[in-house]
């Protein structure tokens, strides 16, 4: 039994579209498992299947070998478990970044205000932005509103998180302030399943590494397999790819 | 190639100023004697209404030669104008250009003030035409100034009205509004319901509204326990503003909870998604997330319904409710004269402008808050 099991999982979109057509994957704890792949190939919507944002139409997951997908879930529950990073940050722009962290400790945890604020205050210290708590989301960088972004995924002590293309949003200077913060992460034991176009970042960080391709796993293995001597045709086709791209 | 090259050699040659210039001098011409004409026609009817007096003239004479102000820029276009023929004389042409653009900018100036000082004429000599028949009948000053005391009181009226209807709005409109945007199967009856709503008060005349529920509602005698209980505790007789303000609140109540869901919906899914995604139930999500920022985004609209409900609360003479225009129709139908309709219209506009200003500051004001420098 693993950590993180995802059996056969398919998701169609208005029954004509299929764009999970039976994904199977597997992250132990403290696992760092990377998901590369063409866009549109399954990456965002399988992350957003594992803590409820879209219902799976077929399969089932499991966490702590507890069934977290179709009726019957308290996805409230299951989201404070599971956090989830988005590549576009998403922050709440009505409110300083203190309050953007501390929001959901205090209505979902039901921490008082001043134990959430400290919580707050030690997170953001973590991601280097404890001057800017009374900033809004507006006043700041892309690369501070995303580690602010993980700041408050954090704050709910989640026992695995989702990171949706983190970086892609960014410009290139900022990238890297972000992946140190996700290496960090990586290195203290958080069990991570992360969806990237930073092969570099995939290659170094991860246990595991899985190569979606129109809705399937093509191939999976660990970093040095994937990266170094893919067996798939598709998977050396996407990596050349990406070599010519200068992105590796 | 040569065709290209041609018609870089060849500069545009600016149009000739001074025809435009010309005219913007005959039109403040035009103004400065219409004005006098006007003005010395107000001068007679004064005199001949018997309310002349000295310092009038004084007045008159000032006000005469405000519009002389418009041959400022009048003979500034025309003098740009001579100077940017003479620029063309000298084959200056950058020079010429330069001029003429200066010179067409202050002649379209002046005969954009023409305009506007003949409209200004126009409705002041429309007001002392026939023997001054539109100002006695509109702007009867005495009896504005007798009258204003027994209105304006009237008027609160109309200013309870609205702001109880307001405040019941704003939260009735938002009940309406998440009930519509409830998610899941099980929220179909209540997604249905609200919809039906706001379809069925969006479309009744608020007239009508007031009429059923103001003469209807007590005649059916089920509102008689409340009429009962409402005497006993707060001594009220004149139940008419009770079910004006229900009414009201009906009617706008389905425009606003439009306004809100606007709002909502204006607002991007990955907001929706980030919350539920920290495990934030859809109510919270809502309260804390979605409602403050889409409220940013719906004041304008939202002032615009205020106004109209604001200005619809002189329905409430339907109902025999002593509002302000029903006490100046009665003060008017007394006298036979309007004046007193002339000081409700003031009063509405009056109460418009502010608001208008106030929200505009407000906005202002949030956006720096949250868009400010680094």
């Amino acid at each position: 039994m693993s950590f993180l099991e995802i059996r056969n999982v398919v998701k169609k979109y208005d029954e004509t579209v299929t764009v999970l057509k039976g994904i199977n994957l597997n992250v132990e704890e403290h696992q760092v498992v990377c998901l590369i792949g063409p866009s549109g190939c399954g990456k965002s919507t399988l992350l957003r299947c594992i803590n409820g944002l879209e219902d799976i139409t077929g399969g089932e997951i499991r966490i702590n070998d507890d069934r977290v997908s179709g009726a019957g879930v308290d996805v409230n529950r299951l989201r404070r478990d599971v956090g989830i990073v988005f590549q576009s940050f998403n922050l709440f722009p009505h409110m300083s970044v203190l309050d953007n962290i501390t929001l959901a400790p205090r209505q979902v945890l039901k921490l008082s205000k001043r134990d959430a604020a400290a919580r707050g205050m030690e997170l953001l210290k973590r991601v280097k932005l404890e001057q800017k708590a009374k900033s809004f989301p507006d006043q700041l960088s892309g690369g501070q509103q995303q580690r602010v972004a993980i700041a408050r995924a954090l704050a709910m002590e989640p026992m695995v998180m989702l990171l949706d293309e983190i970086t892609s949003a960014l410009d290139p200077e900022l990238v890297a302030e972000v992946l140190d913060l996700v290496r960090e992460l990586a290195s203290e034991g958080m069990t991570m399943l992360l969806a990237t176009h930073e092969m570099g970042f995939a290659r170094e960080v991860s246990s595991k590494v899985a190569f979606l391709f129109e809705g399937v796993v093509h191939e999976e293995g660990p970093p040095e397999r994937i990266f170094g001597d893919p067996t798939e045709e598709r998977t050396r086709g996407f990596l050349k790819k990406i070599i010519e791209a200068g992105r590796m | 190639m040569t065709d290209r090259e041609s018609r870089f050699r060849a500069p545009s040659v600016p149009r000739d100023a001074i025809p435009l210039a010309i005219a913007g001098m005959v039109a403040a011409l035009l103004v400065a004697l219409t004005c006098a004409g006007v003005l010395w026609q107000v001068r007679e009817a004064l005199v001949a209404t018997k309310n002349h007096a000295g310092w009038m003239d004084a007045l008159l004479i000032v006000i005469g030669v405000l519009p002389l102000a418009l041959f400022i820029p009048a003979t500034r276009g025309l003098q740009l104008a001579i100077a940017a023929r003479r620029a063309l004389w000298r084959k200056d042409l950058i020079n010429a250009r330069v001029l003429t653009s200066h010179s067409n900018s202050s002649s379209w100036f002046s005969l954009g003030y023409a305009v506007f000082a003949l409209i200004v004429a126009a409705l002041v000599w429309f007001i002392i035409a026939n023997n001054v028949a539109v100002g006695t009948t509109f702007f009867n000053l005495p009896l504005i100034f007798d009258s204003f005391g027994l209105v304006a009181r009237a008027f609160l009226t109309n200013v309870l009205i609205f702001t109880i209807a307001e405040v019941l709005i704003l939260i009735w409109a938002l009940i309406v509004a998440v009930a519509r945007m409830i998610p899941g199967q099980a929220g179909q009856p209540i997604r249905l319901l609200s919809t039906i709503y706001t379809d069925a008060f969006r479309g009744l005349p608020s007239i009508i509204t007031i009429y059923l529920i103001g003469f209807g509602l007590p005649l059916t005698g089920l509102t008689a326990p409340l009429e009962e209980f409402l005497t006993r505790t707060f001594g009220l007789q004149d139940f008419s503003v009770i079910w004006a303000i229900i009414a009201l609140t009906l009617t706008y109540g389905a425009y606003v909870a439009e306004v809100y869901r606007a709002g909502i919906d204006s607002i991007h899914p990955s907001q929706t998604m980030a919350a539920r995604s920290l495990g934030l139930s859809f109510g919270q999500t809502m309260r804390f997330v979605i409602i403050p920022q889409a409220v940013r985004r719906i004041i304008p609209p939202l002032l615009n319904d205020f106004i109209g409900l604001q200005k619809d609360t002189a329905l409430v003479a339907v109902i025999g409710t002593i509002d302000a225009f029903n006490q100046a129709k009665i003060l008017a139908s007394n006298r036979f004269n309007l004046s007193t309709v002339t000081t409700v219209a003031f009063l509405f506009i009056a109460i418009t402008i502010p608001q208008a200003r106030w929200v505009d500051r407000l906005l202002e004001r949030d956006a720096k808050r949250t868009r400010g420098a680094k």
